[in-house]
């Protein structure tokens, strides 16, 4: 929690003037059993009536500017951590932007969107709390305090070795309990997980008629969530009555010694009475306390979440944030020597060194596993790569700027991935000043103008109101606009039957004003192509045309002549 | 309300613990609000110098003790109780949404946002849990307190006793109010995090895309936007919902203060009874126990109104439509697998037709091909075949049996299935190619995994076939996944195949392997295969063309090539360009 103070900086006006007012408010509190005592001590038994009126306006009037202030505080706190949470939530959203893929897939899409979410509205409630009350209960506490030292000195001694105990008290329940709240929220995550997979899972599930099995294993998390639910609320159950026997058996040695005091003549009656209603006070702050505490605790594991996130180090950092100028003369990209790994395993890619000239169309071919994808991500810097050097129009990929590398390359991924907004929105992301008739130009050149009929067409989330080979020649259209130099497809015809891959794939070729670089399975795809890279277990086992490879590369020929009869695949 | 008494019904089973919480409230709230009485007692007992008498004190002391020890054990026991309460109600309640979605049609799982139901499952449950520990707290020792406070104040003096019963309703008043105008902001503010948990989802979820298209900053915007709204909606919710606690503390302050000054005079003139003066500390005492239960559900009433918020998004998944029950319909031995499709027509929404009037006769043994364009429905037969969706009209027969007449289950484990989407779940390699099979053998699997070429990989992993599979399985390639998908199903060993795109992600070397292995399954199997790649099934018995959701030519595929249709020009197309 403390490590995220810096999204507090500009409040300070607000975290100082809230709690003071709180702290007013607390004050004022304090004065109302004194201004009673007065009543009593003054009033009843000097049957003052008007004493007792003049008292009870003032009691009024404490009731009053206690609200007020009060009201400021709740502004004040309300204000302060909905900003706070606000600001988090930027700062979360930016950090997460500058993470390379190895940090995201070692966090995880799903943990990252709780902690964007759930885990910041906690800690965003917390901010709220602490300021609302966590401040106002100490004050309560250490005002009843010195209040029962100016009352009687010794006496106040009792008052100490109450507050104490139960600060002992809310210490062992609120670190015993702390690991208890963490491991709750690691079977929640777990309990997420499995609903997800249900529901991913539905078709297969129901296929293979496995919905008990799969109930079951679920019922297992439940009951183990209650388990230990119950377990941490034995533990936190005590707070209260620990608290409630600590104050009481204060107030039972008040009367005890205090009798004696008002026997020997230094205490009023009234003075008792007072004692023990701050004790009573104490003991509703305590109480106030225990429960903040247990919801500090829980709040606190959401802290420390948001706060993994933040400190999570971006692999691939970007060098400079200078425009790079393209070296025309070279090779649209050069790969000299790249080694890859993703971790200490053996390397995903070996050595791999070939050119791919300006304004060429490069096929990559390979079975499933062989590095292609890797290659690409490389090209784009989401990973580096372990050794060796790339170079994009002649200077190594390090040297640009990410964006300006990024906006270069129109990519499709594999996944065909839309966004909730419209055809037009959805088409803007590579090129955000892109005219209409561009965006058309890229439906019709992808063959999706067929079922595109106006560009304000809703796209639902993850595009799910389009077909699977819909969405893939959407995402085709999405790298087209802002006609990007280095097209770069990753089996991006998967989902489209032959007939349309075809035509898709004569319309891009009809642009010889641009590097094309296609990665698939079906040589048909790349048959054509001005070069072809055949990789195998991460290394570069040949490098030429269809004819050539087909003569001299008996991997590819063996590719080919699974997909192919022999003739086809000849001609 | 509807919503609190749904909640509740969940805590039914609980009696128990209900009771148990009931009694233990009774006694710890009573000896909390007998207290009181001894310390009253011994203050007037201190009359003042020299006037004290110990003895008295004494004995008001032990009084005392006994009471915070009865206190202390059954105020453990009533909370105790609580979380037994709420935590096996959330439990129940999850385990039941969860089954409740094993239950929905499928067009219902497709159609909504999953995170949204993933979310009802985890966190709403949790609000519901966290709502019902407040309330049902609150309530018990509420009540007991303010009917208890309300009998030792009339003890103590009745008249007084009136004064402070006729003014706290003041306090809901005021709160009542607050609470409607702050529902409106509530509402704005719940529909906005919503707003603001997809956009994430898709932004944060999609992360890689959007590097890709250094989308960073335009999204990061766009969130700002969102963002701003929130923080200005929900300043307003906090601080309307913040308003309720101090107003009816206020409130409750006035009343201390009224019971204090009006107390007073009557202990000076007597004019509502008689009154001591450690009656009126006492009373006082009690005044302020009073309004407590009043200020604690204004505290919580936040947390009440998500609780309830929460608990309706649960109970519209419980309440919506799940598939008719058939456990009294047929069940089946091993299918022979003659299945025959009559007059079918179906259709996933009203205003556009796909399937019509459809039949086929597949006897049994036969291979069925399924071709066509991509979206042109391939996937649609499927469906209704294994009955994730139901036909409009027709039927389809499985050994002469309407498939309607079986029960759903019976139906779906005569065919073994593997799909495009490569689902897999997070466990063991192991666990997950004997998902179909639980009774195979170690040899069984790894011979189904042999069979399709998922073994030489498996054993690379680096725990071989116990390596975990981890969450969307990232640790696997897509051709991984979709290989052990046919590993899973090859150790099913079902009587009927269906086979969707199943070789999609595999590379053609592995693919003829992989063809070859199902050519040995398929073997006097009833099989239907949707395949992109024609050379794939150009053996199939049948081969069915579809188009924009209709069946536009069948037969098998010298057959269809004679007739130079469509099948010949999609054939064709394959090749044109090589």
């Amino acid at each position: 929690m403390i490590k995220l103070r810096r999204f507090l900086r500009d409040y300070k006006l607000q975290l100082i003037v809230g709690p003071l007012c709180k702290l007013f408010e607390a004050v004022l509190e304090l004065f109302a059993p004194l201004v009673m005592a007065q009543i009593i001590d003054n009033g009843i038994l000097k049957n003052n009536t008007d004493y007792v009126l003049k008292m009870g306006a003032v009691l009024v009037l404490i009731g009053v500017v206690g609200l007020g202030s009060a009201l400021v505080c709740q502004y004040m706190a309300s204000y302060t951590s909905q900003g706070a949470g606000t600001k988090i939530r930027s700062a979360l959203l930016k950090h997460i932007g500058t993470l390379s893929h190895k940090e995201l897939d070692k966090l995880g899409a799903p943990a990252l969107i709780t902690r964007m979410t759930s885990d910041i509205n906690a800690v965003q409630a917390n901010v709220a709390m602490v300021m609302r009350l966590l401040l106002r209960a100490p004050f309560l506490i250490i005002g009843a305090l010195v209040m029962a030292c100016f009352i009687d000195l010794s006496l106040s001694l009792i008052f100490f070795a109450a507050a104490a105990a139960i600060g002992v008290i809310l210490y062992l329940v609120m670190t015993r309990s702390l690991p208890f709240y963490k491991k709750i929220q690691s079977i929640l995550d777990r309990i997420s997980l499995l609903t997800r997979e249900n529901l991913e899972g539905s078709r297969v599930i129901r296929a293979f008629s496995k919905q008990k099995a799969q109930e079951e294993s679920f019922d297992r998390e439940t009951e183990r969530m209650e388990k230990t639910a119950l377990r941490v609320g034995r533990l936190s159950a005590l707070l209260n009555p620990a608290t409630y026997l600590v104050a009481y058996t204060a107030v039972a040695l008040i009367l005890w010694f205090g009798g004696a005091r008002v026997n020997g003549g230094s205490l009023l009656s009234g003075d008792i009475i007072a004692l023990t209603s701050y004790m009573t006070q104490i003991l509703l702050a305590m109480i106030v306390l225990a429960n903040l505490v247990v919801l500090l605790s829980r709040g606190s594991a959401s802290a420390s979440r948001i706060n993994e996130v933040f400190e999570t180090e971006p692999s691939v950092r970007e060098l400079s944030d200078k425009e790079v100028q393209p070296i025309l003369s070279a090779p649209k990209l050069e790969f000299r020597d790249v080694s890859f790994t993703y971790g200490d395993g053996d390397n995903e890619l070996e050595k791999l060194g070939f050119s791919i000239e300006r304004n060429t169309f490069v096929g990559i071919i390979g079975a499933t596993g062989s590095g292609k994808s890797t290659l690409l991500s490389l090209i784009m810097r989401f990973y580096d790569a372990s050794s060796g050097e790339i170079l994009l129009d002649g200077h190594n990929v390090k040297s640009y700027p990410f964006s300006q590398l990024r906006s270069s390359i129109g990519v499709v991924p594999q996944k065909s991935t839309l966004f909730s907004g419209t055809v037009r929105s959805n088409m803007k992301w590579q090129d955000e000043n892109a005219a209409d008739e561009e965006i058309w130009d890229a439906l019709r050149t992808a063959q999706a103008d067929s079922f595109i009929d106006s560009l304000d067409k809703t796209v639902s989330q993850g595009g799910m109101n389009f077909s699977g080979g819909q969405r893939q020649r959407l995402c085709i259209a999405r790298a087209l606009v802002g006609d990007p130099e280095l097209l770069i497809l990753d089996d991006s015809f998967s989902a489209l039957d032959f007939a349309t891959e075809k035509a898709l794939r004569q319309a891009l070729l009809s642009r010889r004003d641009r590097t094309l670089i296609v990665v698939t399975q079906r040589c048909s795809t790349i048959a054509e192509a001005d070069k072809i890279l055949v990789l195998e277990d991460g290394t570069l086992v040949g490098e030429g045309t269809h004819r050539e490879l087909f003569e001299g590369c008996s991997a590819y020929r063996e590719i080919c002549l699974s997909q192919l009869k022999a003739e086809e695949a000849a001609r | 309300m509807k919503t609190v008494k749904k909640i509740l019904r969940y805590t039914k089973s609980q009696m128990f613990f209900y009771i148990l919480a009931m009694i233990c409230a009774v006694i710890s709230v009573g000896f909390t609000l007998y207290i009181p009485v001894p310390v009253g007692e011994a203050i007037d007992f201190m009359i003042g110098k020299g006037a004290v008498d110990f003895d008295k004190i004494l004995s008001a002391v032990i009084k005392i003790a006994v009471s915070i020890g009865l206190t202390v054990v059954f105020q453990w026991l009533m909370t105790y109780s609580t979380n037994v309460i709420s935590a096996r109600a959330v439990r129940d309640l999850r385990s039941d949404v969860f089954k409740k979605l094993n239950t929905m049609p499928l067009s219902y799982l497709d159609k909504n946002a999953r995170g949204d139901l993933i979310s009802r499952v985890t966190n709403d449950a949790e609000a519901v849990g966290d709502g019902l520990t407040q309330v049902i707290t609150q309530l018990f020792s509420g009540i007991v307190t303010i009917v208890g406070t309300l009998i030792f104040m009339m003890s103590i003096n009745i008249g007084l006793a009136l004064v402070v019963v006729i003014l706290t309703p003041l306090s809901m008043l005021v709160a009542g109010i607050i609470g409607r105008l702050c529902a409106k902001s509530f509402r704005d503010q719940q529909e906005l995090q919503g707003e603001i948990s997809s956009y994430v989802e898709e932004i944060v979820g999609n992360q890689k895309v959007v590097k890709a298209f250094a989308y960073e900053q335009r999204g990061e915007q766009s969130f700002e936007k969102l963002n701003k709204k929130l923080f200005k909606v929900g300043l307003r919710a906090q601080f309307a919902g913040a308003l309720a606690n101090p107003c009816t503390r206020f409130v409750n302050n006035m009343v201390y203060a009224a019971t204090g000054i009006i107390g007073a005079l009557t202990v000076i003139s007597a004019f509502m009874g008689r009154l001591t003066i450690g009656g009126l500390s006492c009373f006082l005492t009690y005044a302020n126990q009073y309004t407590k239960p009043f200020n604690e559900v204004t505290g919580v009433l936040t947390q009440i109104q998500t609780a309830l918020a929460a608990g309706e998004r649960v109970f519209k998944v419980l309440e919506a439509e799940s598939e008719p029950d058939d456990s009294d319909k047929l069940t089946l031995g091993e299918a022979r697998g003659d299945i025959e499709f009559k007059d079918v027509s179906f259709s996933y929404t009203s205003d556009k037709k796909l399937i019509e009037g459809f039949s086929l006769k597949v006897g049994s043994g036969e291979q069925v091909a399924i071709v066509g364009p991509t979206g042109c429905g391939k996937t649609t037969l499927i469906n209704l075949i294994m009955r994730f969706y139901e036909v409009d009209k027709g039927e389809i027969l499985l050994d002469g049996v309407p498939t309607s007449e079986i029960r759903r289950d019976e139906l779906r484990k005569q065919f073994g299935m593997v799909l495009q989407d490569s689902w897999l779940f997070s466990g063991t390699i192991m666990e997950n190619l004997r998902y179909g099979n639980p009774d195979a053998t170690d040899e069984e699997i790894i011979n189904a995994a042999k069979l399709s070429y998922a073994h030489s990989f498996i054993r690379k992993m680096p725990n071989g076939y116990n390596t975990m599979i981890n969450e969307n399985a990232e640790n696997l390639s897509a051709g991984q996944k979709q290989l052990l998908c046919i590993a899973r199903a090859m150790a099913l060993d079902p009587p009927m195949l269906i086979l969707d795109e199943a070789t999609s992600s595999i590379d053609t070397l592995t693919e003829i392997r992989v063809q070859k292995a199902f050519k040995k399954l398929m073997k006097g199997r009833t099989s239907f295969v949707v395949a992109h790649r024609l050379s794939t099934i150009r053996e199939s018995d049948t081969i069915l063309v579809m188009r924009d959701g209709n069946i536009v030519e069948q037969g098998a595929h010298e057959q269809l090539l004679k007739k130079r249709g469509f099948y010949y020009e999609l054939y064709n197309s394959q090749f044109a360009d090589s």
